[in-house]
């Protein structure tokens, strides 16, 4: 009965509903795409040419310079290096960050789903705290703990900093992913003769796909855009790729180069972008199966 | 001393006593089935024997060791689990080998067992798919399979039919018979299903809240079922239980039991030690198959008796027909030949096979007899 009648009614109110809806989606669309496409338009154009107005402007000379610029010879405070070093450091930063914090995520999931002890659920509930604790109130604490461990204004400092703020992240997605898993599968391999750690590498893990994923496009994403840690923590040479984009763009010397800034703003965004194209298909996924099979 | 010694084991969550001092002697290769509806401890006794739960007090020997505290894979004992368990990430092969693998078995010798093990469960064709392209009896072959290759002292088996479909359960549970009988391997196995239990086990354990109801051949515990538990929880349909009250005519003991108009008929015992239980209420036992009509009775029984008594429904099922009549204001079901001329109303003279009757203390629940 149902899907008769449903049927009926979409055959009925078909056609005119359903231009009625695309036209409203795609002008949503479009409305949202409005900001990419300024800034590409934008990075692709002279100076004289955004200067002279007409910002939605297709360019009627089209180069590259304002990016090459960007990458390797704009203004950043006071040495004209381009966006390329802290692009690097930036990578430095966030790849051990991103790695470190999965792979205790993943490990924090396997204590707690399968080998509970006695107020587990506590800890848990401890660790989900730190998804809610607001960044700026670790600043001074962290700067006074960084100082006191000697890894003030390095990479690693900002590498530590988000590892810690990503633990509770990652520990939660893992956490919910294997209460699912059947602990049978544990018991087997225990029999089996595996122990804690083989039993994780061998048997857990390559089952972690794609909350895996979830948990490397969230602190990727994450920790590639923060600025207030960068800004805060890192030294002249651990900058991160935020910390000199903004310094780029808010420089008070000189022409202000919107091209370049343009330019600067899509290279920074560009490697999360890439993340969410290459893996974004197993984040629903990942999601899905974190959240729904229980 | 037997092969697998369960010694006055108990389980204990916190104050809650779960399993009460378990007293179970198993010889080598015999066949051991814990039956019992859900809840009465069985998997926890099995986890116990594995090794995945402690315990808490008592012992349990393997080969007159001592297995308290160790290791689940230094017991010698392999499990196959309800869901298979296995590694979903693996090939069949890798699941195999991978307990020998984690053993430190050289990889040639790896190979070997695999192959041995894959061409006795006829598995070889599947070696190199992974799981999730197995259908459920392909799984159970490899979940055997993986337990197989051990070599272990004992096999532990967690319900491992429960996932099939009930053709290919039925299919399974020959396999698994013959396999028993092929490697005379010792083998614990987990069911709640009573049938499983009869039909492969050398000795049943019928555990209910904890405690072991009885432990005995599937013949002791059809025919002599310890008490009203055990009668009614194996066999299908279940035994029949019926309050009678006992009395002695000429020496003979009788269970005298009201029939659907309130009259009464007298069915005598083949044993005579019930004086002590004249005039006192019992509760008889009779099992579907001992209800017949004339005809259909045990031509080898010495105790028929008759009784004539109203059909309310009968439940044909191809190979018997199962009717169901009053008896001492409880419904009593019979399995009769299927071409038995029964209609649902009509008076009936029913035969019962008193040899196999069975009596219980209504009080304690236990069985006086036989």
């Amino acid at each position: 009965m149902m899907s008769v009648s449903t049927q009926d009614t979409a055959i009925r109110t078909g056609r005119v509903t359903r231009a009625l809806i695309y036209l409203v989606l795609l002008l949503f669309g479009l409305f949202y795409l409005l900001p990419l496409y300024v800034m590409v338009v934008n990075s692709v154009k002279p100076l004289d040419e955004i200067t002279g107005g007409g910002m939605m402007n297709l360019p009627r000379v089209f180069t590259l310079e304002p990016w090459a610029k960007a990458w390797s010879s704009a203004q950043i405070g006071v040495d004209p290096t381009g966006l390329q070093p802290y692009f690097w450091n930036s990578i430095k930063m966030v790849v051990p960050a991103v790695a470190i914090s999965t792979v205790l995520g993943a490990l924090n999931g396997y204590v707690l789903t399968k080998w509970r002890f006695r107020g587990d659920t506590i800890l848990f509930g401890l660790m989900l705290f730190a998804c809610f604790i607001p960044f700026q109130i670790v600043l001074i604490p962290m700067a006074r703990m960084l100082g006191l461990m000697g890894l003030a204004g390095t990479t690693w400092g900002l590498v530590l900093v988000h590892v810690v703020y990503g633990i509770g992240f990652t520990t939660l997605y893992f956490r919910n992913y294997y209460a699912v898993f059947p602990t049978e599968l544990i018991r087997a391999a225990q029999i089996d003769g595996a122990g804690f750690f083989q039993i994780f590498w061998r048997i857990l893990l390559p089952s972690s796909g794609p909350i895996a994923v979830v948990s490397i496009i969230w602190q990727f994403t994450n920790i590639w855009n923060d600025f207030l840690f960068g800004a805060s923590f890192a030294g002249a040479d651990s900058q991160p790729m935020t910390v000199a984009l903004n310094n780029l763009v808010q420089s008070s010397t000189g022409v202000k180069e919107y091209n370049v800034h343009f330019a600067g703003a899509i290279l920074a965004a560009l490697p999360t972008l890439l993340v969410y194209i290459v893996a974004g298909r197993y984040f629903v996924r990942g999601l899905m199966a974190g959240s729904v099979k229980g | 001393m037997g092969f697998l010694d369960i010694d006055n084991t108990t389980k204990s969550y916190g104050a809650v006593e779960v399993l009460h001092k378990v007293d179970i002697s198993v010889e080598e290769g015999e066949f051991l089935v814990l039956v019992g509806p859900s809840g009465c401890g069985k998997s926890t006794l099995l986890n116990m024997i594995a090794g995945l739960e402690d315990i808490t007090s008592g012992e349990i020997r393997i080969k007159d060791q001592v297995m308290n505290g160790v290791h689940p894979s230094k017991r010698n004992i392999a499990m196959v689990f309800q869901s298979y368990a296995l590694y979903p990430n693996m090939t069949v092969g890798q699941n195999i080998t991978f307990g020998l693998e984690m053993h430190g078995v050289p990889k040639p010798e790896r190979e070997k067992a695999m192959h041995e093990v894959a061409s006795l469960l006829q598995i070889e064709q599947l070696l190199d798919r992974k799981p999730g392209a197995l259908s459920g009896g392909q799984r159970q072959r490899v979940a055997m399979g993986r337990a197989l290759v051990r070599n272990p002292d004992v096999f532990l088996f967690d319900e491992p039919l429960s996932n099939l479909d009930a053709k290919l359960r039925v299919d399974m549970r020959t396999e698994i018979k013959k396999l028993h009988q092929k490697l005379g391997t010792t083998i614990v196995y987990v069911t709640h299903d009573q049938i499983e239990a009869m039909t492969l086990s050398t000795r049943i354990a019928v555990m209910y809240g904890g405690y072991v109801q009885q432990l005995g051949t599937p013949q002791e515990i059809y025919d002599t079922p310890a008490n009203i538990f055990v009668a009614t929880f194996m066999g299908s349909p279940a035994m029949n239980v019926v309050p009678a009250t006992v009395a002695v005519e000429n020496g003979v003991p009788m269970a005298v039991v009201e029939l659907h108009d309130g009259s009464r008929a007298r069915l005598p015992f083949s044993q005579q030690n019930l004086a002590a239980w004249e005039g006192r209420e019992i509760m008889l036992g009779i099992r579907p198959e001992t209800i017949t009509d004339e005809d259909a009775a045990d031509r080898k029984s010495t105790n028929i008796a008759q009784m004539v008594n109203r059909i309310v429904v009968t439940e044909p099922a191809g190979s018997d027909t199962f009717v169901t009549m009053t008896l001492g204001g409880k419904d009593v079901i019979a399995r009769m030949r299927s071409d038995a001329d029964v209609r649902p109303g009509a008076d009936f003279t029913f035969a019962v096979n008193m040899e196999k009757a069975v009596a219980f203390d209504p009080a304690t629940e236990m069985r006086i007899l036989p």
